[in-house]
């Protein structure tokens, strides 16, 4: 049953994200191993309800940061796919002209302060953003997406220090994926619920099932209150798993050597956030025609992102030297 | 003589020192299942303990590595991505660099940090730098990069070995190259260059990856009737300046060929080295050819464009010449 005051259009939108980002990211997937994306791609299939859940809690004109598998964040907080496909073909009509790739995706004009290749480094940044909302009290809030093995880094306690005596309007998010690269969180982190490094920090430490978007969605709106007042920062950590490697064709190098039981990701899938979304709305809410509509029509904006990304051209090597300082 | 890959190498090094000496142990991202090879079945024949699965916490393992090594353990440290030494910059350049120095003498410094580096391709500006120049300019650090499997294995042991802090930099193109590698156990020490290629007309100087750049060129300037002589120095700090001089006092011309960046790379210092104390021996202005002072971009024509390579080494020498 549909047990929340949320709008059918804010539900539907939901879910129209985060189909957005699964079809994205398993395009990414299959056209990566195709050879049509050069470097390395970090996807985030069975994480699309955290990003999503997040960012809709949030206005235009407030911040995120992301992370290396950012582009379920990028998606959720606006970034369009085209561009964003493009970019990671490492053409000129991408968000960067080519220069990122797709660890390094940025969107400024939709408060998207970037993708990161290094963990921990969004952590900092977000504050960072949080702070000039509260210096000329323009009231945005940031959101700092990081996973678990972010948390171990110096930044992510150096951050919530930061923000917690200064009061900022930051909300940090988690996304407890449970392994770091092939390491598990519980062989190298001191806590098993991240949220509990919040009370290290004097702020609110929430845990959320990441799988459920809902549920993301009420936790970040109650944090975003709290910033928006000038409560200061929100820790929240969503409980997901990413289905695919940590970076896509990791076979190829990793070879026999496993570090995730099969059972895991299958138990995992199960609760995959769509499915989650689907068995909750749906027939009361949505129909199974209206969800297959969105579907599609998602599946059409993909198609049509490959293909602007694959028509688009090359940037000329001598633009390498471009961007570098400032004109003015 | 059997041969073996870069990687190999590192892992064969890694695992005689562990069995040479009880002291040594490892610390790094991702170890036990070693995503790169170099530290695969380290963990089944040495054991958790002393094969460390470390949290994503440069400053802190690395740290924790100047630690044990001042309280008697000899560790290697692996950084992963060279770019992820700023996130432990305190700990490489202030505490493991002068700690020796700082209390007089009575602290002994034995550790390695291993790191990845260069531009695999498509990697993008934080993870395709080289990062080693920025530490030449720190005392108290000694830096190799060796360019193939027989260096790889002989100067890693020797690092291990070192009782200072020693910065080895492993460049990821180099994963798949293989070399010839003796059985039986031997050392490269560390401030000897390498002539890689005699020649007379020009002495090409290459770092790393470089050097098979070098070598290539070297071959289709010989078509063109250059003769070309190949130096690895193989160890940056100390650096062997004695055979680098007496190259150039051999063939007066000099071209220093780093992927690092040209603006007070490693090329710049062994060009003033040479500027220095070989100026006489010069034909011509030594040379340089480095990655253009722009972070490494990720699409591919743009990352072409700034990294040097084998045809632009051999047009560089063709101009220096012509
Ligand atoms: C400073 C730094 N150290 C190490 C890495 C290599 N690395 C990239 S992603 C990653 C794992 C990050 O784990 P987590 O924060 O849990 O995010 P997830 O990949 O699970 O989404 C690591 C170790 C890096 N990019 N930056
Ligand atoms: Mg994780």
């Amino acid at each position: 049953m549909a047990d929340t005051s949320l709008s059918t259009d804010k539900l539907l939108d939901m879910y129209r994200t985060m189909q957005r980002i699964r079809q994205f990211e398993s395009r990414v997937r299959d056209i990566f191993q195709e050879g049509q994306i050069p470097g390395f791609v970090h996807v985030s299939i069975g994480e699309e309800a955290s990003a999503t859940g997040v960012a809709a809690a949030l206005t235009e004109q407030d911040y995120i940061t992301s992370t290396h598998r950012g582009h379920g964040h990028l998606i959720a907080k606006g970034g369009e796919v085209k561009p964003m496909m493009a970019e990671l073909f490492g053409k000129k009509t991408g968000y960067c002209k080519g220069k990122g790739g797709s660890m390094h995706i940025a969107n400024f004009d939709l408060g998207i302060l970037g993708a990161n290749g290094i963990v921990g480094a969004g952590l900092p940044i977000a504050t960072g953003a949080g702070l000039a909302a509260k210096v000329r009290g323009s009231g945005e809030v940031a959101a700092c997406f990081f996973g678990d093995g972010a948390s171990n880094e110096g930044t992510f306690h150096e951050s919530l220090n930061i923000a917690s005596s200064w009061k900022l309007p930051v909300i940090y998010v988690c996304e407890n994926n449970l392994y770091g690269e092939f390491t598990a969180g519980k062989d190298v982190t001191s806590v098993k619920d991240i949220a509990d490094r919040a009370r290290g920090h004097d702020m609110p430490g929430v845990v959320v099932n990441g799988n459920d978007v809902v549920e993301v969605y009420e936790a970040t709106s109650e944090a975003v209150e709290r910033a928006r007042k000038g409560e200061g920062p929100t820790l929240i950590e969503c409980k997901t798993y990413r289905w695919e490697g940590h970076v896509v064709g990791e076979e190829a190098f990793l070879g026999k050597r496993s570090y995730r039981p099969a059972d895991e990701i299958e138990a995992w899938k199960k609760r995959c956030p769509l499915i989650t979304f689907e068995q909750r709305f749906m027939p009361d809410t949505f129909s199974q025609e209206e969800l297959d509509t969105v579907q599609s029509e998602v599946k059409q904006a993909i198609d049509d992102a490959v293909q602007f990304a694959q028509d688009s051209p090359y940037p000329q090597p001598e633009e390498a030297l471009d961007d570098m300082f400032s004109k003015e | 003589m059997p041969e073996m890959n870069f990687i190999q190498a590192i892992n064969t090094a890694l695992a005689e020192e562990l069995r040479h000496d009880p002291a040594t142990f490892m610390m790094g991202l991702d170890i036990w299942v070693g995503a790169f090879g170099a530290t695969s079945g380290l963990t089944d024949e040495f054991g958790a303990e002393r094969i460390l699965n470390a949290p994503i916490s440069e400053a802190g393992y690395a740290g924790a590595g100047v630690g044990a090594a001042m309280a008697g353990m000899r560790p290697i440290v692996e950084i992963e991505f060279a770019s992820f030494f700023y996130c432990c910059w305190d700990q490489v350049c202030n505490q493991a660099a002068k700690l020796r120095y700082m209390s007089g003498g009575q602290a002994d410094m034995p550790i390695t940090f291993r790191a990845v580096c260069g531009a695999v391709g498509s990697a993008a500006a934080q993870h395709s730098e080289t990062v080693y120049s920025q530490f030449m300019s720190v005392p108290g650090l000694k830096i190799v990069v060796p360019s193939g499997a027989y260096d790889m294995k002989g100067l890693l042991k020797s690092a291990i070995r070192d009782n200072n802090p020693v910065l080895v930099f492993e460049h990821l193109k180099l994963g798949r190259s293989r070399e010839e590698v003796p059985e039986e156990e031997y050392l490269v020490p560390i401030g000897q260059a390498a002539v890689k290629r005699e020649g007379s007309d020009v002495t090409i100087i290459a770092i790393g990856y470089m050097v098979s750049q070098a070598l290539k060129a070297a071959k289709s300037l010989e078509e063109d009737g250059i003769s070309a002589e190949v130096i690895d120095p193989r160890s940056l700090i100390p650096l062997d300046e004695e055979t680098i001089l007496s190259s150039v006092a051999k063939t007066h011309n000099v071209l220093v060929v780093d992927e690092g960046h040209l603006r007070c790379g490693a090329a710049a210092e062994i060009s003033a080295v040479i500027a220095d104390k070989g100026f006489d021996s010069l034909d011509a202005p030594v040379k340089r050819l480095a990655a253009p002072d722009v972070p490494i971009p990720f699409s591919p024509p743009m990352e072409k464009f700034v990294l040097p390579n084998d045809k632009k080494i051999a047009a560089t020498v063709k101009e220096m010449l012509g």
